[in-house]
């Protein structure tokens, strides 16, 4: 579906809303991931608000594109684009994110959050899930079926070896109804991902896995959608997206810096980063200066 | 003598008894299910005629996937299956699936309560030649420790074979531990079957019991067979089939120890966290007695064939006597 100037326009307002929700979650929370949360605001709220068919009113609904959360640790922007998309008062997640009895656990558990597609942490497992979701939608639609399953994942978690037992199989299945999302931000917990474990180069690991590769610019919505419609296009091969993201975007002080991957922001820096978000990194004057 | 209302093989004493794997019963349960409940599909790492999953793959080719040597994968993908409604039955050697592949089961099947049916063939020390590498001795501790899991240990291929069709209406994830080599048939098509629910072998001629065996899988034939040989010696004892080890049938256990004030538990499995701890902790916190342990003390197997390593590792007919024997003093 094409985006007209408008639609990005409301895309862009929606995704520093989400930021800024983000951030108000953490510093209530006290801990939790900051960079990787920020980093993927764009493609949520692309998603959530454009690509994905889902009705948030009935999650049950079965015809429903399937989204898959591979790395849970970044469910602070899962959860606020799901809040702003109507799945749970947003007011809820800003006070119960990491608290007892919440339904935003500190990494996904549908059972609390039954919206959720799956629950998820551990890294890996998220593409494995989906490719079984994948297959099994073909069993019973068959091939032609205009339903689609994505998964996010890290590029951090490609270190972990059932990443690439999951994609081999996607590649043998030729499941053109997968498509997995990377958020190539560069980073993990340790470090940069080329110093801890060498990634690249990614898009020939992939591409030798039998996928369709596209890389994209995560912050441009009109690459990440372009993206989308040459995937679905394709017949006989899975596609990933090799989005390239900026790990902490929006809030120039926690951008690319790796030390924000699981740390949150505490109340200074809170200020900070939701001043920066409302003025759009000091474009516009804010009413809450 | 046998317990006449169950209607076991009166063959079961006799050298000639038939012997059939336990798998072999799994592969015709699985097959079955095929026909009687479309929502079942099957996936393997590798090694469908291992585990006799071939019978189901040659007749619903369409309803299979090959997932090759990647277990945790074989776990993950299941469970996405699982979330589009179908019903999983997974299969490889116990010791890689559950065994190499727990996390992903307890995550992705387990904590993300998926219905998902994991099979594991190759259980216990009578993989025998294969060595110590291959022979799961490890996966009911792994397995009932996690929530929601049900954890079935057949004794024989006609009792797998009801176990793998009861496991699918469960709607939860089910464990079902299977046996690579070949088993006395103890059971008939028409002795009971019902999840969580354990029947007694074998019962004293009159009277009361003075010890109580309690066996899972294939080790319950030497358990009868040693409670055939003790009563020749005027040892009256009771011989319980526990082929749910989860959920426990918490009834069955304790009012057999109120009545023998006495247990043998008899396993082909680590004593260590298996179906004879699952026993204790139900009798400590319900009704405590005096209780022996005949399982793998604590190490791992080696290469020989099942009759020698069942000697050697301590879980023959001499040995379950022995234990009958030594719990009788503690009484």
């Amino acid at each position: 579906m094409d985006l007209t100037d408008e639609k990005i326009k409301e895309l862009e307002i929606q995704a520093n809303d989400i930021r800024q929700t983000i951030i108000e979650a953490l510093l209530e929370a006290g801990s939790g991931h900051t960079a990787g949360p920020l980093g993927m605001a764009d493609i949520f709220t692309l998603f959530y608000f454009h690509v994905l068919r889902h009705d948030p009113k009935n999650p049950a609904w079965p015809e429903r594109d399937r989204l898959v959360l591979s790395n849970g640790h970044i469910c602070p922007v899962l959860y606020a684009t799901m809040c702003y998309a109507g799945y749970a008062p947003v007011e809820e997640y800003k006070t119960t994110l990491r608290k007892l009895g919440s339904k935003f656990q500190g990494h996904p558990h549908r059972e609390w959050f039954p919206a959720l597609e799956t629950s998820s942490g551990p890294l890996g497992a998220g593409l494995s899930q989906a490719v079984g979701m994948a297959i099994a939608d073909r069993m019973d639609h068959g091939r032609s079926y205009d339903r689609y399953i994505y998964c996010f994942m890290s590029d951090g978690e490609l270190d972990a070896g059932a990443s690439w037992e999951a994609a081999m199989l996607a590649g043998k299945e030729k499941l053109r109804n997968l498509i997995a999302i990377i958020d190539r931000n560069n980073i993990q917990i340790e470090g940069f991902t080329e110093d801890i474990m060498p990634l690249e180069s990614l898009r020939a690991k992939w591409e030798a896995f039998n996928w369709h590769v596209i890389e994209a610019n995560g912050h441009n919505f009109e690459d990440l959608n372009d993206a989308i419609t040459e995937a679905k296009a394709v017949f006989e091969k899975p596609t990933v997206i090799i989005a390239h993201t900026i790990p902490g975007k929006g809030v120039r002080e926690f951008e690319r810096d790796f030390h924000w991957h699981g740390t949150p922001p505490n109340k200074e820096q809170a200020v900070m980063a939701l001043n920066e978000l409302r003025t759009l990194g000091g474009k516009i004057k804010s009413e809450h200066e | 003598m046998l317990n006449p209302q169950l209607k076991l093989n009166p063959k079961i004493f006799n050298t000639d008894v038939e012997q059939v794997p336990i798998r072999q019963g799994f592969g015709e349960g699985l097959l079955k299910l095929g026909e009687i409940n479309p929502n079942v599909v099957a996936l393997c790492a590798d090694l469908t005629e291992s585990t006799k999953m071939n019978l189901f793959t040659k007749k619903y080719p369409e309803r299979f996937v090959q997932i090759g040597v990647a277990e945790q994968n074989l776990a993950g993908v299941a469970s996405g299956m699982a979330a589009m409604g179908k019903i999983p039955f997974i299969s490889s050697y116990a010791m890689f699936s559950p065994g190499r592949n727990w996390e992903q089961i307890r995550t992705t099947i387990t904590y993300n309560n998926r219905p998902v049916k994991i099979a594991g063939s190759h259980a216990g020390i009578s993989v025998g030649p294969d060595g110590g590498t291959h022979q799961a001795i490890e996966d009911i501790a792994i397995t009932r420790v996690l929530p929601r899991m049900i954890v079935l240990s057949p004794c024989d291929s006609i009792e797998a074979k009801k176990a793998t069709i009861a496991a699918a209406d469960t709607g939860t994830p089910v464990y079902i531990r299977l046996a690579r080599e070949k088993t006395p048939v103890m059971t008939t098509e028409e002795t009971p079957f019902q999840i969580g629910k354990a029947w007694i072998a074998w019962i004293p001629d009159i009277g009361l019991a003075d010890v109580g065996i309690i066996a899972t899988g294939a080790l319950l034939h030497k358990a009868i067979v040693a409670a055939k040989e003790l009563e020749a010696e005027g040892i009256k004892t009771k011989v319980l089939n526990l082929a749910t080890i989860k959920p426990l049938d918490s009834e069955a256990i304790v009012a057999l120890a109120k009545e023998t004030k006495a247990i043998v538990t008899v396993e082909e499995h680590q004593i260590n966290g298996g179906m004879g701890s699952a026993v204790a902790e139900c009798l400590a916190q319900n009704y405590p007695v005096p209780q022996e342990f005949i399982g793998v003390k604590d190490e791992y197997g080696q290469s020989g064939t099942p009759a020698e390593l069942i000697e050697l590792y301590g879980m023959g007919v001499s040995h379950i006597k022995e234990a009958v024997k030594k719990v009788l003093l503690r009484k």
